[in-house]
Parts: C-alpha cells; structure tokens; sequence
C-alpha cells in the first residue's frame, strides 16, 4: 500500500518501510485529445483553478498546460507575503476570501504550505500617512478583517532596531495586521499540483500553447508544442505572459508586463519576526523559515519579459533597507532575481470572459498575485463552472475600464509602471 | 541600461521617466468611446522590439522614442522624440 494521505503515521510507516512507498506528488501527464477545461499556464493561479474546478464544482477532465515546470514561474519567483489589507470595497473581499483560505489551505489540500501568520506591518511616517493607514484599517475592520494601529512605542517593541530617526523618514508608527504573513510558495505549487493531480487532473508540462483555435467566435481548444487539444472552455491563467497569449486569440488587453526583482541574503538566526514594510523608502522584508532575509521594492518600470533586472532599482531597493535597518548592511546579499508582472491599468486584477466564446480570462495580478493564489483559483473556477463571476470578485471584470469603474488603490491612473 | 541621448550621450537610467508605448495616437475629441477606451488603457505589450517614450528629465529634458527589446533589454535606437516621431500602427 502507498503512502498517499500525508500524516503522521505514513511518516511513520514509511520511515520503518526506508520511505520506499511514497508517491510522486503529481503525475508526468501527457494531453490527451480533449478537456472540459483546459488552463493555460501552470502556476499557482492555474493550479488552484484547476484544483478547485475539480474539488468544489466538480468538473474533473481538466488540464493545465505548463511551458516550462510546476515552480518555475513567478509562484517560485515571490517574496511569499499573505496578507489582505486592501483599502477599496472591490478588493477587501475577495483578499479576505484569500487569507481565509489561506489559513485552511493545508488541511484542505493536505500539504505542509509553510503557512506562517507572523503579522505584516505597514510603517507611516507622517500625519497624512498615519490618517491613509487609520482609514485603510477602518475599512479593513468593516469587512471584517483585523488591522490594528500602531503607535510609536508598540513599533518600537516589536522591531527596537528600526531606524526611527531617519531624517527624512521619521517611524511614528505602523498599520499591523496580525493574521497576514508568508506562505512557503514552492509548496503552495506543488501542494495544488498534488491536490488536483489526486482528483484526476492532468498537470502537463512541458506544453506551451503556440495557438488558440477559434470557430464562429468560439474558442475550441489550443495548439501546443505537444498536439492539439480540444476543450469546452479555456482559461487563461499566463501572468506576465498574459498579453501574448490573448493576442492568439485576438485580444488586446489593458495590461503591461514589466519586471519587478527580489533580493534573498545568506541564512541568520532570527532577525526580523514580522513582515515590515516602508512604503516611502520603496522596500519591503521579511525572513524566511531557513532564515535569509527576503526583500524587495518597486518594479523597474519598463516594458519587459527578460525576468531580469537592471542596477539602479538594486541600488534604490537596498538604500531603502539601509534608510529602514541599518543593521542589515553587514548581511551579505545571496541571489537576486527578477519575474515577470501582468501590471494592469488600474493596478487590480481581472476575472471574467473575454469577447470570445469559451475563453475566460485570469490575469492582471501586478506584483501581489502570490497572495492571492487561493482566492483566484476559486474565482477563476466559479466563473469557468457556473459561467458567472464570484461573490468576491464581481468587480474584476474586462470592461470595467471602458465604463470607468476601475479599481485603483495607489489613485495613479492609467499608469502601469506606477501601481 | 543605459541610454545614449542623442542630445546629451550614454546616460544612466535614472536620468530617465518611462512613459510607455510610443506608438499610441490621441483620439480625436469626437472620436467614438471605445476608440478613447483603446487610446488610454489596451496595449499591444510585444515581446520583441517596443517603441517607447522615455523623458530625460534629469538631463536636456527632451522626449525621447527608444526603440528597444523587452526580452533582452538591448537598445536598438533612440531618437528625439520630436525629429522623428514612432509611427502609429494604423498609419502604416
């Protein structure tokens, strides 16, 4: 008998068998002729829609085509943050929908995820900033999320070693939501791969999409560099690839794709115990469970689909760091690297059809869709099930644009490169 | 990256303010909605060679078209925005 059901005891059993029984998490699949429903793009997005397709609305026959490999996108490029402190109605919802899953998501997809509410805290550092926080938390709290407001001295308790003094940037408190945190991302991915690949799910890889097949205005399957598939309905769940993939079918979408970096440092002991963020120094960190220190800024803001940066935002990123924690300057610095963002028009995602029969659309996630992994794939699955969007994420629609309903936290505009 | 200003030479990035597809035309004012909704907010977002405005606010202050490869990052041309205007796609 194999070890299928992660538990204690198959730990036990296994450890007395020299662990020989344990399964691959998900299969090696290979396409078959056609799917009721085919996701493009097997990142977290395309996993957990596949996964709740399958467990919550029971559609089975499903695949997700993956170009490259289960890991290798942005769910294994992220800085791992969960969190849900969302100012605007059409997001608060669905972010919290999020978290909520989140903090059952290892029992349900019985996978050790890593989850870790170690609180998330936004830094102010004067009195416009600390009314922006004191209202964000307001609404928070209306939807029934938890924030609490900072003063001076509880910022000092919880991180003493912060540069409160900043000539510039004086700390005069903090926006703390205690149920936010980080989520180990590679098992997010293998732990929906898993999950889907145990209710039938076929998980391919390898097999990027080169064409969309459209009859009458309706999408009947893609081409790939494994065959041609058929399916009832396509969603496309392709990030930073989103805006090719659509123009297979046609599309232009209100989308940039623009490269945001990530910074990890060698291991530590216990340094930071929650994630800190210093909004007006554009930089952000926490420590990871093998204890580097995971930080990051703002994107780069250019057009681009090399998933790599240039110098000058690795030095802003990191004169943010010194600006915030001076301590941090003797760490030395591991690995950086860059992924690529869907950066919508108004800095918030969409979940709905598209102008074509059959083919629906995930995309827009910016530079926060790790955290919003589990309540996309829900959406995502609603929609492609039911054809009709989800409570939390009606407001995610295509033509929100056009009608002027856009959902703009920052309140830039039709800038991407500043959301 | 660096950009090489035809006005003031090779130039580091931050010198410079991004400001998009170079490519797009504004509609006339009478124009019909989805032709503004187009104009403001869909993007061909190509993988390949992107003609793009860049503003050298921290040098001669002229607008720039860039016509640069957003897979690799290299920088095929930069040329004043004002001599020599990117084509728009429906022009051609």
């Amino acid at each position: 008998m194999s070890s299928d059901h992660y538990s204690l005891f198959s730990l036990l059993r296994e450890s007395l068998r020299g662990h020989a029984g344990w399964k691959p998490a998900w299969r090696k699949a290979s396409p078959q002729l056609a799917y009721d429903v085919i996701i493009v793009g097997g990142g977290g997005h395309g996993l957990a829609t596949a996964y709740y397709l399958a467990r919550r609305y029971g559609i089975q026959r499903v695949a997700v085509l993956e170009k490259g490999w289960i890991g290798g996108g942005n769910v294994g490029r992220n800085t791992t943050i969960v969190r849900s402190n969302y100012l605007l109605p059409g997001n608060t919802p669905f972010y919290e929908c999020s978290m909520k899953l989140w903090e059952g998501l290892e029992q349900d997809i019985n996978y050790n995820a890593m989850v870790s509410q170690r609180g998330v805290l936004n830094l102010f550092h004067n009195d416009a900033q600390r009314n922006a926080y004191i209202r964000r938390g307001n609404a928070m709290r209306l939807n029934g999320v938890d924030a609490e407001l900072l003063n001076i001295e509880a910022v000092r308790n919880k991180v003493p070693f912060l540069n409160f003094d900043n000539a510039r940037f004086p700390i005069q408190g903090g926006l703390l939501q205690r149920r936010g945190g980080t989520v180990r991302h590679d098992a997010v991915a293998w732990g929906y791969a898993r999950a889907a690949d145990r209710l039938g799910v076929d998980i391919i890889e390898n097999c990027e999409v080169t064409g969309i097949t459209i009859q009458n205005g309706i999408a009947t399957g893609v081409e790939t560099t494994r065959g041609k598939i058929t399916a009832g309905k396509i969603g496309l769940a392709c990030a930073g690839n989103s805006s090719l993939v659509a123009a297979m079918a046609g599309l232009r979408l209100p989308i940039e794709s623009h490269v945001l970096q990530a910074f990890v440092t060698e291991g530590l002991k216990p340094f930071i115990d929650c994630v800190t963020t210093f909004g007006a120094g554009h930089f952000y960190i926490s420590q990871s469970d093998k204890g580097g220190l995971v930080f990051g800024g703002d994107i780069d803001g250019y057009n681009s689909y090399a998933q790599r940066g240039n110098l000058p935002v690795v030095e802003d990123v990191i004169e943010g760091g010194m600006a915030l924690m001076p301590r941090i300057g003797r760490v030395r610095l591991l690995r950086q690297w860059g992924g690529i963002m869907d950066m919508s028009m108004d800095g918030s995602p969409i979940i709905d059809h598209t102008s074509v029969g059959g083919l629906y659309l995930n995309a827009g996630w910016c530079y926060g869709g790790f955290k919003a992994t589990p309540a996309s794939g829900l959406c995502f699955a609603h929609l492609l099930a039911r054809d009709e969007p989800h409570e939390v994420a009606r407001d995610y629609r295509l033509d929100r644009f056009g009608r002027g309903a856009v959902i703009d936290e920052k309140g830039v505009g039709a800038q991407p490169n500043l959301h | 990256m660096r950009l090489t200003c035809p006005h003031c030479g090779a130039r580091a990035l931050e010198e410079f303010t991004y400001r998009g597809d170079a490519t797009l035309r504004r509609p006339a004012e009478d124009a019909p909605h989805q032709a503004w909704v187009d104009y403001v907010y869909l993007r061909d977002d190509p993988a390949g060679y992107h003609s793009e405005l860049w503003y050298h606010g921290v040098g001669c202050r002229a607008w720039l078209v860039v016509i640069r490869n957003t897979l690799t990052h290299q920088i095929k041309s930069v040329s004043s925005a004002v001599a020599s205007p990117a084509p728009n796609k429906s022009d051609s």
